[in-house]
């Protein structure tokens, strides 16, 4: 069977510096991916490369679908339909503040998918409900706390029905009791059998729910293995190093 | 609410008080100065009789007033197009396509020309420059709009749109540069195009945070109109001039002022309520 998303010799700089470098990940369907690595590692700009929000320099990007594996990076491609079977969740969630939190869930299934209003708003209320926000629907995102308007934008996300998530650091800008209820959602979408890929902090988390861990340095996945093998016997010195870091900060 | 105030609430009720008192009695004594030093300078009597004649102001206020309709209808009249024409110049600067390349060079050019002109130029050029193009025309009927097509009834306002919306392209313009690109990231992310982005995601907010810098310019234009007397239609200004011509006193322009005041002023307090309420609605604590 074909991975969901094959990510092949992918490279991308800004200027003169490399920030992907030869990154290469498969990515099975349902399967859960955490990227980890230093601020600056590239995990963000992997994340947007694979949602078009960055063009790629070099590789292949190729996401599984009904017709087979397609390369969605070729230039000249139409990225918007693309973008639809792609779900993608940010750091400081990019919810649309002049709008209601059922507006913002609603925009992208009657605008872009064409479905009847009435439909996309029992759609999205069953999915604030599933997520505990059935009180919040009418609210505007800044009335809300900063836990909150995430699970909206990945409800936001959900509501496009995508076959894979991208999830860029999303807890990063919570604290940590906001932290507990943004993963719960992440851990009700696993269970959903959403095929999914996060970078992510939370190591804890990222022990508990990946299938596979990847470890990023200065653009380079220096090495990638499930979450048991790579945070209790790293093969290189660098992710043990850096495990090291996050122990000693008290975030493992 | 607590039935006994606590010490803090006691405080800060009497802080409020102090700051009231204070600007209360700063106003008094700086008006009383000012009024006294005016009303004592050597020329005071004959600037009196000139510019603050009461019974001058009794009898030409309301002959004044009577034109007030011309302006706000001139203004009426531009302020339409000057903002839709305002907004293509603008979402013509913020194309991104290539091909659209000429479209951003005309919006940028003609942006440069008529904010770089002073907008009485404009009005003579155009108000007196076109009509001798157009004079053997005859007349215009377009969606109820009717006259010669050589009328300063039309070139004065067309000179003062093709003017404005140079201004407010760039308000619009800023507007749009405002909305931070995470935002367009959101959009795009759920496959919504480049247009629709624009439309649902970027103008609204665009259109949110433009509206005080674009008040003031339809502030500007609301007095700019009296320009068009230049070109012989007679509103409020025109009027005024030519009872002072005809007086030899200052008065009547004085009350053209308070003429223009009694407009503008509800128009300023109306854009603070609106912006007060936009913020109440959407966003969270109000930060004072």
């Amino acid at each position: 069977m074909n991975p969901k998303v094959a990510i092949k010799n992918v490279r991308k700089s800004f200027g003169s510096k490399v920030v992907l470098d030869h990154v290469s990940l498969d990515v099975g369907e349902h399967d859960v991916v955490c990227l980890i690595g230093a601020s600056g590692s590239g995990k963000s700009t992997l994340l947007r490369c694979i949602n078009l929000l960055e063009p790629i320099d070099d590789g292949e990007i190729l996401l599984d679908g009904p017709d087979g594996p397609r390369d969605i990076s070729e230039p000249g491609l139409n990225p918007d339909p693309i973008r639809r079977r792609i779900g993608m969740v940010f750091q400081s969630y990019n919810l649309f503040p002049h709008m209601s939190v059922l507006h913002n869930i609603t925009l992208g299934p009657t605008k872009v998918l064409k479905q009847p209003k009435s439909e996309a708003t029992e759609r999205a209320l069953d999915l604030l409900s599933r997520f505990g926000l059935d009180d919040k629907s009418h609210a505007y995102p800044d009335q809300l706390s900063g836990g909150q308007q995430q699970r909206v934008a990945i409800v936001r996300a959900l509501a496009m029905q995508p076959e894979l998530m991208l999830l860029d650091e999303v807890t990063a800008a919570l604290d940590p009791v906001l932290v507990g209820e943004v993963l719960n959602v992440i851990r009700d979408m696993r269970g959903q059998g959403m095929t999914m890929i996060l970078a992510t902090h939370e190591m804890g988390f990222a022990k508990e729910i990946s299938d596979l861990v990847c470890f990023l340095k200065d653009g380079v996945i220096l090495e990638s293995a499930p979450p048991a093998k790579l945070f209790s016997a790293p093969d290189r010195p660098e992710t043990a190093e850096f495990l090291q870091r996050v122990i000693a900060s008290g975030r493992l | 609410m607590t039935k006994h105030d606590t010490r803090r609430q006691l405080w800060l009720r009497r802080q409020r008080r102090r700051a009231v008192l204070i600007a209360t009695v700063s106003t008094v004594a700086v008006a009383t100065i000012t009024w006294y030093l005016v009303t004592n300078a050597a020329g005071w009597p004959k600037v009196k009789q000139i510019f603050f004649d009461g019974d001058r102001f009794r009898q030409d206020f309301p002959e004044v007033l009577s034109f007030l309709w011309e302006d706000v209808k001139l203004f009426l009249q531009c302020a339409p197009f000057i903002l839709i024409w305002g907004m293509v110049l603008a979402l013509f600067r913020n194309t991104r396509n290539p091909a659209l390349f000429p479209l951003r060079a005309f919006a940028a050019a003609y942006t440069d020309f008529f904010r770089g002109v002073p907008v009485i130029l404009t009005i003579y050029l155009v108000g007196f420059g076109i009509p001798k193009l157009t004079k053997e025309w005859g007349d215009f009927h377009i969606l109820g709009f009717g006259g010669a097509w050589n009328s300063p009834y039309l070139w004065g306002p067309v000179a003062l749109v093709l003017a404005y919306s140079a201004y407010v392209s760039e308000v619009f313009r800023s507007g749009i540069e405002g909305v931070h690109e995470s935002q367009r990231a959101g959009s795009r992310s759920l496959g919504l195009t480049h247009g629709q982005t624009m439309r649902f995601v970027v103008l609204p907010q665009a259109s949110r945070r433009v509206i005080p810098p674009l008040m003031n310019d339809m502030l500007s234009l609301q007095k700019d109109v009296a320009l068009v007397s230049l070109l012989g239609p007679i509103e409020v200004f025109r009027r005024a001039t030519s009872i002072k011509d005809r007086t030899a006193n200052f008065t009547p322009l004085v009350a053209a002022a308070v003429i223009f005041l009694i407009i503008t002023i509800p128009e300023t307090r109306l854009v603070d309520w609106y912006s007060a309420r936009q913020r109440r609605r959407t966003g969270g604590t109000v930060i004072s």
